[in-house]
């Protein structure tokens, strides 16, 4: 379980986030959903380390990350798998060598048991192995976003992270990555945090949903609770496309199932 | 302007607390310190050896030009070519060739990396970016660059013997004999010091343009020209002060 206390953060004079407070459920997809600007980002940056909040907690579990010292922070760290809105894999290493990096610094597996481990998170992301030994410059967008899985979960964290992870996808190959996502948190039981914009994202795995809107938290619930929603935020947010639109009348009407 | 100058001062020396860390496991540096020696040292060798002969051989027809005395022997030559190799041809210029060279990569390389997430993906997995990434970096400058250095010295050196030889400059065996005449070898020592510092400024000044860039692609391009000016202005400001203290 996350738990955020009170969140803001602020750059200079402007006030990004202004007193988020939020739980994310441990096994669930956990979706952080809102317009571009509203803080997404910099909520999941504020989560993960990489920004300081300027006031507020953040607790993994029962440790509240603001009291860590160095040395316990790192080794938070190690039990958080986090995919980038680019994927972030590094292009001066092969496939299997980017899985491979997190296990070298941090475990003290044999060779053999790395090789295993790694192909084992590769397999379970369906890298297909003519790929491992590939740049990641010369994979497809879909796969750079399986094999940035993989390294996330290459150490079997408890918390998984996602940066807008079907920015720049297909629709086809997005529903891939998110249900991989959804089917990889329920397996190794992970609390999975999910920054998105994709309304079929929401759709299809939201567990748990807040929507933030110019800094604020304004709503919370799950994929269902936002199509019943008459909160005036949901509204503005999902119902701004005609499609949306349609399908709410539709399920009102009863012409189509929840 | 003094502001920011002490300002950019301070950062670049909070950067390099940040490199100094003792590394979460010592072979992945070593891994990467060989990796670099490969990329950023092997690399400059033929660049290294183009430039080196060339600037010999000039240095030879200059230095013979000018001394064109039936009272002064050949050696003398050798020994004006010799000393303006050792003592600043070799460790300024080809610091600068590589201020140049190397710096750019390290620059731009880092630039990509922080553009494209991977310090900060370095980062959430528990390692130290800035030392992971910089430290390798610059052990492999500061190791491979005095040899450079000395291959450009004995480059540089031959390329004057050869152009004074076979321009009918000098007698080759009077000029030969006067390279070995009359050597101080601390100005060999001095050289290799100031080589030693103006590779900690390249990697460092560099790789901190390069890790701090905001922006894009754009502003990467931007921090390698920036990188590049910098560390000119900072080997020359060296280049005097240490000439000032050692000699």
């Amino acid at each position: 379980m996350i738990r955020l206390h009170n969140i803001t953060k602020t750059f200079g004079d402007q006030d990004v986030l202004k007193g988020i407070s939020a739980e994310f459920l441990p096994g669930k997809c956990n979706l952080i959903i809102g317009l571009s600007g509203s803080g997404k980002t910099v909520l999941l940056k504020s989560i993960i380390g990489l920004h300081e909040p300027t006031s507020g907690t953040v607790e993994f579990g029962d440790q509240v990350v603001q009291e860590l010292n160095r040395k316990e922070l790192k080794k938070l760290r190690q039990e958080t798998g986090v995919v980038f809105q680019a994927s972030a894999l590094f292009t001066s290493l092969s496939v299997v060598d980017n899985v491979r990096l997190p296990l070298q610094f941090f475990s003290d597996m044999s060779k053999e048991e790395m090789e295993a481990r790694v192909k084992f998170c590769l397999e379970r992301v369906r890298i297909p192995e003519e790929a491992y030994d590939k740049n990641p410059a010369e994979l497809s967008g879909g796969m750079q976003k399986r094999v940035a899985i993989a390294r996330a979960i290459v150490l079997k964290p408890k918390y998984l992270f996602c940066d807008e992870p079907n920015s720049g996808l297909d629709p086809e190959t997005a529903i891939v990555i998110d249900e991989l996502i959804q089917s990889i948190t329920e397996e190794f039981g992970m609390t999975t945090v999910i920054n998105t914009h994709d309304m079929n994202s929401v759709l299809e795995i939201g567990d748990h949903v807040i929507l933030l809107k110019d800094g604020y938290k304004v709503w919370e619930g799950n994929r269902k609770d936002i199509i019943d929603s008459d909160n005036q935020d949901v509204v503005d947010y999902v119902f701004r496309s005609k499609l949306f639109r349609k399908l709410k009348k539709a399920m009102q009407l009863g012409e189509v199932k929840s | 302007m003094i502001y920011r100058l002490l300002d950019g001062l301070g950062a670049y020396f909070i950067f390099l607390s940040q490199i100094f860390h003792v590394p979460e496991r010592w072979s992945e540096y070593r891994k990467s310190f060989f990796r670099e020696i490969d990329l950023l040292g092997m690399s400059s060798l033929g660049l290294v050896l183009f430039i080196s002969v060339f600037m010999g051989a000039v240095l030879t027809i200059q230095t013979a030009t000018n001394l064109d005395d039936p009272m002064l022997p050949d050696s003398y030559i050798a020994i004006a070519v010799r000393e303006g190799i050792v003592l600043e041809f070799a460790p300024t210029i080809v610091g600068l060739i590589l201020a140049g060279k190397i710096g750019s990569n390290i620059s731009s390389t880092l630039g990509n990396m922080r553009v494209l997430e991977q310090i900060d993906a370095l980062k959430v997995m528990g390692i130290n970016p800035a030392s992971y990434l910089v430290m390798p970096k610059l052990l492999a400058c500061m190791v491979f660059q005095p040899v450079l250095v000395v291959f450009s010295m004995a480059l540089g050196i031959l390329g004057g013997y050869l152009a004074g030889d076979w321009l009918g400059l000098v007698n080759p065996d009077v000029y030969l004999s006067g390279y070995f005449m009359e050597f101080n070898p601390f100005y060999f020592t001095y050289s290799l010091i100031k080589t030693v510092v103006f590779a900690f400024i390249i990697a460092t000044v560099s790789a901190f343009y390069g890790y701090n860039v905001k922006g894009g692609a754009v502003e990467v391009g931007k921090a390698s020209t920036r990188a590049v000016v910098v560390m000119c202005f900072s080997i020359i400001l060296f280049n005097y002060i240490l000439t000032d203290l050692l000699l």
